[in-house]
């Protein structure tokens, strides 16, 4: 995993504004495009973030990029997370591995303006301890006041004195009333339908479920057709989408 | 162009085959590539044409499930056939097109834009069901949030010339779909060609300013009563001979409601996954991007490429393609092309053109698939 920082000319330059969950298509010279998501703070209008797994020849490319080397970028594309909705209501971030790239902007945003949301908690999974993301920051977190935070590895060392197994095993561990909860859900698309049932089945609401999906895409902006789920397409119309918009479509297998 | 709608009360124009030549020279003088119908390879295929030499004079084609067929009937018809392997669609959304070039050298990186070409197309015997396969794709590339520049320089300057069909293929299903065989809308000039009984002419309705000053250029005449009645009856004879039908009104619903129906496991073990079925689709619009670089690594280009649902590489992300299974990359065809394209841009994906039936290698017929889930609407695999 690598974060990528791209300098950018201040608030003017319409790749500065993105609102959490968008992402932008990054381009390694001669070799591809792809997209990821942005992971970098909203607020900061001088830099543009993102983090990269190595698992295909762009993102590998991406990842061994070298201070000053140039990277194509377009964007940002697609819907965000409703921390604007969320104002007033406890916030459940729910992420699986790195599944929480797309939803570190909503921690800074929610940082940053503590006072306007309810409990706060995120509740992250990953497989082993090396696996974990942003391991000096979730620390800082883990250290703010009225901030929960619960990590569960699926497979832990005898140095790991935290939680062990499904990120679903987390939700009695923190504070939030279902009935005034946003929930945000970012991870592996078994993950996130079997976390949006638990968090069903304790009372959330599906219209207060937010989940962000993945398909492959070519263009970002509804012409390739390959990111297709049903009638949406994930770049344009996602990646995050209200649960109850797209429950019976993640219920059906190869679509 | 095409801006005014079809009305079949305005006055109708006649041309003599000598005056559809005239309009082709015409097209010529204004600078317009003329692109029509022409035999080539055993197929009726739209490519540049010069004259009306080159359109197919007296040929005819038989069409079914897998199988296309040229006959040559001798007689001096021009347009007396369905559509080919080939669509417009080629022309305004190639099948292969250089997006952009990048040029590296030790301090900076460069990226050049394709421009797009000033050439202006003029295309000669476009049928309803491409007229309404035309205007799905500007729909798609040019109607939404995003508009598609190169689609966009092709299309706008084209110059459409309809022709009303005088005979329906054996895959033919465009009166079921309501796009067809008259044509309503989007041209700049429509013909019927009117052979056989009395004198060959072509009646021509004016759909576009662009299309009445481009006729004033061509020596006509007005139509007789008797003519507008007889173009009138090729029409009519062409809707009740389909081929093919499907009941359309409540496909979205139907579809929709059977996605883990058994017709499709069934299907899928006749379908090869060639994606020939995509590629003659006139509304088929989905691509692929590549990128390269030549030997010296510092010339960049990306290139956008016709792609197609059945391949696995389609639906890859790390890990493995989404739609893994044949069954499950033909139901994303067919549904989508039915149904989800429904909600997506407000009408149907199919035009009833019959091409991606024909040129099935093993025959699959989309009214056929229909009518099997139709009539067993509640055959599950029994799954969530």
């Amino acid at each position: 995993m690598v974060s990528l920082e791209i300098a950018a000319d201040g608030s003017d330059n319409p790749l500065s504004r993105f609102r959490p969950g968008q992402f932008n298509m990054l381009y390694a010279f001669g070799i591809g495009e792809i997209p990821i998501s942005i992971s970098g703070d909203p607020a900061s209008t001088d830099r543009i973030t993102h983090t990269v797994r190595s698992v295909g020849p762009v993102s590998a490319a991406l990842a061994k990029l070298k201070r000053g080397d140039h990277v194509g970028i377009r964007g940002p594309f697609g819907s965000s997370w409703p921390v604007d909705e969320a104002a007033g209501c406890d916030v459940l971030l729910i992420a699986g591995g790195i599944g929480l790239v797309p939803l570190r902007p909503v921690l800074y945003h929610l940082l940053k303006h503590r006072e306007t949301y309810g409990r706060v908690a995120l509740l992250y999974g990953a497989r082993t301890r090396d696996d974990l993301l942003y391991r000096p920051e979730l620390d800082t977190w883990r250290r703010t006041p009225n901030f929960q935070v619960r990590v569960t590895l699926d497979r832990a060392g005898r140095d790991w004195v935290g939680d062990v197994g499904y990120v679903t095993g987390l939700l009695p561990k923190v504070r939030f009333d279902p009935v005034d909860t946003i929930a945000m859900i970012c991870g592996p698309e078994v993950m996130i339908r079997s976390t949006a049932l638990a968090l069903l089945d304790i009372g959330v609401a599906a219209t207060q479920i937010f989940i962000s999906l993945e398909r492959n895409m070519k263009c970002a902006v509804g012409f390739c057709g390959r990111c297709q789920l049903g009638s949406h397409f994930i770049c344009k119309d996602g990646p995050v989408y209200r649960y109850d918009r797209v429950h019976d479509l993640l219920a059906i297998r190869e679509l | 162009m095409a801006g005014r709608s079809g009305n079949g009360t305005l006055p109708l124009a006649a041309l003599t085959v000598d005056g559809l030549q005239a309009l082709l020279q015409a097209f010529r003088q204004h600078g317009y590539r003329i692109v029509g119908p022409t035999v080539r390879d055993q197929a009726i295929v739209y490519d540049d044409i010069e004259s009306v030499e080159g359109l197919p004079r007296g040929w005819t084609d038989e069409q079914d499930g897998g199988r296309y067929r040229l006959t040559q009937l001798g007689d001096d018809a021009l347009f007396n056939y369905a559509v080919g392997p080939h669509s417009w669609k080629q022309f305004l959304h190639p099948p292969l097109l250089r997006l952009l070039s990048v040029e590296r050298d030790a301090a900076t990186v460069r990226v050049v834009p394709e421009i797009p070409p000033t050439q202006r197309f003029a295309f000669v015997g476009v049928r309803a069901c491409e007229l309404h396969a035309i205007g799905l794709q500007d729909r798609i590339l040019l109607g939404g949030q995003y508009v598609d520049p190169h689609y966009s320089a092709r299309r706008e300057s084209t110059f459409i010339v309809a022709v009303n069909c005088g005979k329906a293929g054996g895959t033919c299903f465009c009166a079921s779909m309501n796009t067809g065989p008259k044509v309503e809308k989007g041209f700049d000039l429509a013909i019927t060609e009117l052979v056989g009984e009395g004198p060959h002419v072509f009646l021509v309705e004016e759909g576009s300013d662009a299309g009445s000053a481009m006729l004033d250029e061509v020596p006509h005449r007005a139509a007789t009563q008797d003519e507008i009645e007889a173009a009138q009856a090729v029409v009519a004879r062409t809707a009740v001979a389909m081929g093919r039908e499907i009941r359309s009104g409540d496909l979205r619903e139907l579809l929709l409601g059977n996605l883990e129906h058994l017709r499709w496991e069934e299907v899928a073990s006749r379908c090869l996954s060639c994606a020939n079925c995509t590629m003659v689709c006139p509304t088929c619009f989905c691509t692929t991007v590549e990128d390269t670089t030549d030997l010296t690594g510092d010339h960049a280009e990306r290139w956008r490429r016709w792609d197609s649902c059945f391949t696995m590489d389609f639906s890859y992300m790390h890990g493995g393609s989404v739609r893994a299974s044949a069954r499950s990359r033909y139901r994303q065809w067919m549904t989508h092309k039915l149904a989800s394209w429904i909600d997506q841009f407000g009408t149907s994906g199919c035009v009833g053109c019959g091409r991606c039936i024909t040129w099935c290698p093993v025959g699959i017929d989309i009214t056929e698939e229909v009518r099997a889930i139709r009539e067993s609407p509640a055959t599950t695999e029994g799954s969530s």
